[in-house]
């Protein structure tokens, strides 16, 4: 048992693989620590913020200040405050007067600033265009030049009783305050989801939920296969044909369409994460049946097992201390690949709509799942779905790499 | 799952479900023996294509008329709504009696109708989808599929650097869920390149006929979805041929085959052949588990095939809808199994020649 633990770990897949997943479980289990709280709590009232530090508007007014002088602060400001129609607008004007917009890159502020500054004529009056219009640009170059002139901001109160507006002070353009001054930072490393839930937090709830499915189903279908393929390949004769028969039938009929099937029938009350879970693993036997069968076929008749049968030891005495030792390593790399597709498997059902129920915990495939019905993936809200594909890519990388390494070290003809 | 059992589990795999191949006669028994078997298979999948839903405590008809009432307080009407629905699904009925109206429908290729889309047909709204399913994921497994083992052959046979980057890439490609490279591929190529369509299958402003710009639309639609499919399912079946072919490569034949001073390039021929037999079992027996990826992977791109259809049956709580599709999707695994047995059995001469085992 040391010799064979020792072997494996001197296999750099199954290192690898072990590695990656031990990361992912310590997440797991220390960001909740840094960042308690429950993973479905909406935090914003928006949907999909983008990943960032928040500082709230409200308390960096009162905090206290610096005056910082920044040679670029003028610069940065304009550029953030030019919008794409003010984008538009401007190569419309560079259009109407004739100038060559030929390799204008809308999205480069720095150039189109500049040429602006350098086309830009107050007194020119382009062809086909109204006073209004020529108006619009003054504006348009005011608020683009006039961050050099002094504005200030001024922040007022309203008494909530009398409704009367109190002056509260200034903010000048050289006014800074130091973020950890500001009592209400709030940093979303990977942003908010439709809901406005923190998806970081969502994330590492939801990936410990997907991991558990994935056991659960792991173990149930692990402990179906391991029971048949033991019965079928050891009593052989009728015991194996009715098994076998009954393997076949399911071996064609797809998986996944009795998982939609059963699923839907239990309706969408019934379905917690552990019920999905333990149907993932009524579907998903088939495979660990056969590998089990077969190998207990080619071990029963060795001598071994020959001799505990002559020595009239019983069939349970005989299958644990015969014959399950010899295909444990099978049924462990059964149990890691039924652990991976178990997660894909609830993934694909959330998609479809046959999730785990959507009140009490996230899943992987339900973060996926509301990602795709808000069009996360249309509107660029890369947070949140691609951490999740992540993950789940992550989560079966690693155990597909923990399995061909175990593979290589007990199958000596696969290794390099 | 099955993808990644090692060689010498799909030999023993191979020995043993060929069990039935042991002591033929002939390919004609074979064959009538897989026909058999497709029977079988497909009289189970009837089974509890229609046990499944109604051991449930869940009543389809309860949900139906809940849902169709909705606020209304009116008992009465509520009633007579569901006795209606008991009536047309006929769920009053004993069991038996409804399995037998159940079969029967489904020879007669009724079956039933829609409650998300009343009064359409069942069978039309199924009609107008699998093609667009069997189009788009026939295609695109076959390529997956033959990239798969050319990638994982050319690995086995390489070794070395190609090995090294190629395993490692092809693992990583094949844990990505089908769905999730579906994502990945619309966002980098529809929203952020522009160079592909968004959704659908064909131009939505498009009424489908044979000119080319309707052909040429459905081209550029199809090139998503197709790569999502392809690209995922290739790392699997890498993984399994180069698997196979180094396991082929130490075999003792080969051995022999270098000992009698054979061309490497006559015996990488041979091993490739050999290592290529279970690839096709191999296919047959996860087509199952492909479909269904991929099926998912259509929503994504709201394909209108089958995956999109129950997407849409599972939202409207469509019964009838969803029973069909599992039905139909069943029956194209089905039907596939048995092509790929009987292409086995042609290219494989141990089956004609009984002399297996």
């Amino acid at each position: 048992m040391k010799n064979t633990l020792r072997q494996v770990f001197h296999s750099g897949k199954f290192v690898a693989g072990f590695s990656i997943f031990v990361f992912i479980l310590l997440m797991m289990i220390i960001y909740p620590l840094i960042n308690p709280g429950n993973p479905l709590e909406r935090i914003g009232v928006g949907t999909f913020a983008k990943p960032g530090t928040y500082v709230s508007l409200y308390d960096s007014v009162s905090s206290d200040r610096e005056t910082l002088r920044l040679a670029d602060a003028d610069e940065n400001r304009i550029k953030s405050m030019m919008s794409m129609e003010d984008r538009v607008s401007m190569v419309a004007w560079f259009t109407a007067m004739d100038i060559s917009v030929e390799g204008v890159d809308m999205n480069d502020t720095d150039a189109l600033l500049t040429m602006w500054r350098e086309n830009y004529d107050e007194k020119a009056r382009p062809a086909g265009m109204t006073k209004a219009q020529r108006n619009f640009y003054v504006r348009l170059n005011n608020s683009i030049t006039s961050a050099n002139t002094a504005e200030v901001l001024s922040v007022t109160e309203t008494n909530s009783a009398t409704g009367e507006v109190v002056d509260k002070g200034k903010i000048d353009k050289t006014d800074y305050v130091n973020v950890g001054d500001v009592a209400n930072v709030k940093t979303l490393p990977l942003g908010t989801d439709n809901f406005g839930r923190d998806v970081l937090k969502e994330l590492v709830s939801a990936c410990g939920t997907s991991i558990w499915i994935g056991f659960i189903a792991g173990i149930v279908a692990t402990l179906i296969g391991l029971l048949l393929g033991l019965l079928a390949g050891y009593l052989g004769g009728i015991v194996d044909d009715i098994i076998m028969f009954v393997t076949n039938i399911f071996t064609v009929i797809p998986s996944f369409v009795l998982l939609i099937l059963i699923t839907y029938s239990l309706g969408q009350d019934q379905r917690g994460a552990t019920t999905v879970a333990v149907v993932i693993g009524l579907t998903s036997w088939v495979w660990t049946t056969r590998s089990v069968r077969s190998q207990v076929i080619s071990l029963r008749n060795r001598d071994h097992v020959n001799l505990s049968k002559l020595s009239g030891h019983s069939l349970m005495r005989i299958v644990m201390t015969d014959i399950l030792p010899y295909i444990a390593s099978y049924v462990v790399m059964a149990f890691i690949l039924q652990v991976s597709s178990g997660i894909l498997a609830e993934a694909q059902l959330s998609l479809l709509g046959l999730g785990p129920k959507t009140t009490e915990v996230p899943t992987l495939g339900l973060m996926m799942n509301w990602a795709m019905l808000y069009s996360a993936h249309l509107n660029g809200s890369w947070w949140a779905y691609f951490p999740v594909i992540l993950t789940i890519a992550g989560i079966s990388f690693s155990m597909n790499l923990m399995n061909t390494g175990l593979d290589q070290v007990f199958n000596p003809t696969l290794r390099d | 799952m099955r993808r990644f059992l090692s060689a010498h589990d799909r030999k023993l795999f191979l020995t043993l479900t060929g069990k039935d191949l042991v002591h033929m006669k002939g390919y004609r028994k074979y064959f009538t023996k897989k026909v058999v078997w497709f029977l079988i298979t497909f009289v189970a999948a009837l089974i509890l294509n229609f046990i499944l839903p109604r051991l449930m405590p869940a009543d389809p008809v309860a949900a139906i008329t809940g849902k169709l009432v909705g606020s209304t307080t009116d008992a009465t009407a509520s009633a007579r709504i569901y006795e209606r629905y008991q009536e047309e699904f006929g769920t009053n009925k004993p069991m038996w009696e409804q399995f037998f109206t159940y079969i029967g429908n489904l020879f007669k290729g009724d079956l039933g109708t829609s409650f998300s889309q009343y009064p359409r047909k069942v069978n039309d709204i199924i009609a107008s989808a699998i093609w667009w399913t069997i189009g788009l994921q026939l295609p695109a497994i076959i390529v997956g599929w033959l990239l798969g083992n050319i990638l994982g052959a050319l690995a086995a046979y390489i070794r070395k650097g190609f090995d090294k980057v190629l395993m490692p890439l092809s693992l990583f490609l094949s844990s990505i869920p089908a769905f999730g490279m579906a994502v990945i591929l619309l966002v980098l190529f529809a929203v952020n390149f522009k160079i592909a369509p968004v959704s659908g299958a064909y131009g939505f402003d498009m009424i489908p006929n044979f000119s080319w710009s309707f052909v040429w639309s459905v081209i550029t639609h199809y090139q998503l979805p197709f790569w999502s499919i392809v690209l995922v399912s290739i790392g699997g079946q890498a993984i399994g041929m180069r698997s196979m072919s180094i396991y082929e490569l130490n075999a003792d034949y080969v051995k022999y085959a270098r000992f009698l001073g054979i061309k490497d390039k006559k015996i990488v021929g041979y091993v490739f052949r050999n290592a290529m037999l279970p690839q096709v079992t191999g296919l047959a027996l996860s087509i199952g588990t492909m479909i269904g990826g991929a099926l998912v992977a259509e929503i994504i791109f709201s394909y209108p095939g089958l995956g999109s259809v129950m997407y849409s049956a599972v939202t409207a709580a469509d019964y009838p809808l969803i029973s069909a599709t599992t039905l139909i999707i069943t029956l194209m695994v089905l039907i596939v199994t048995f092509i790929l047995d009987i292409v086995y059995a042609l290219i494989d001469p141990r089956v004609k020649a009984a002399q297996f085992d």
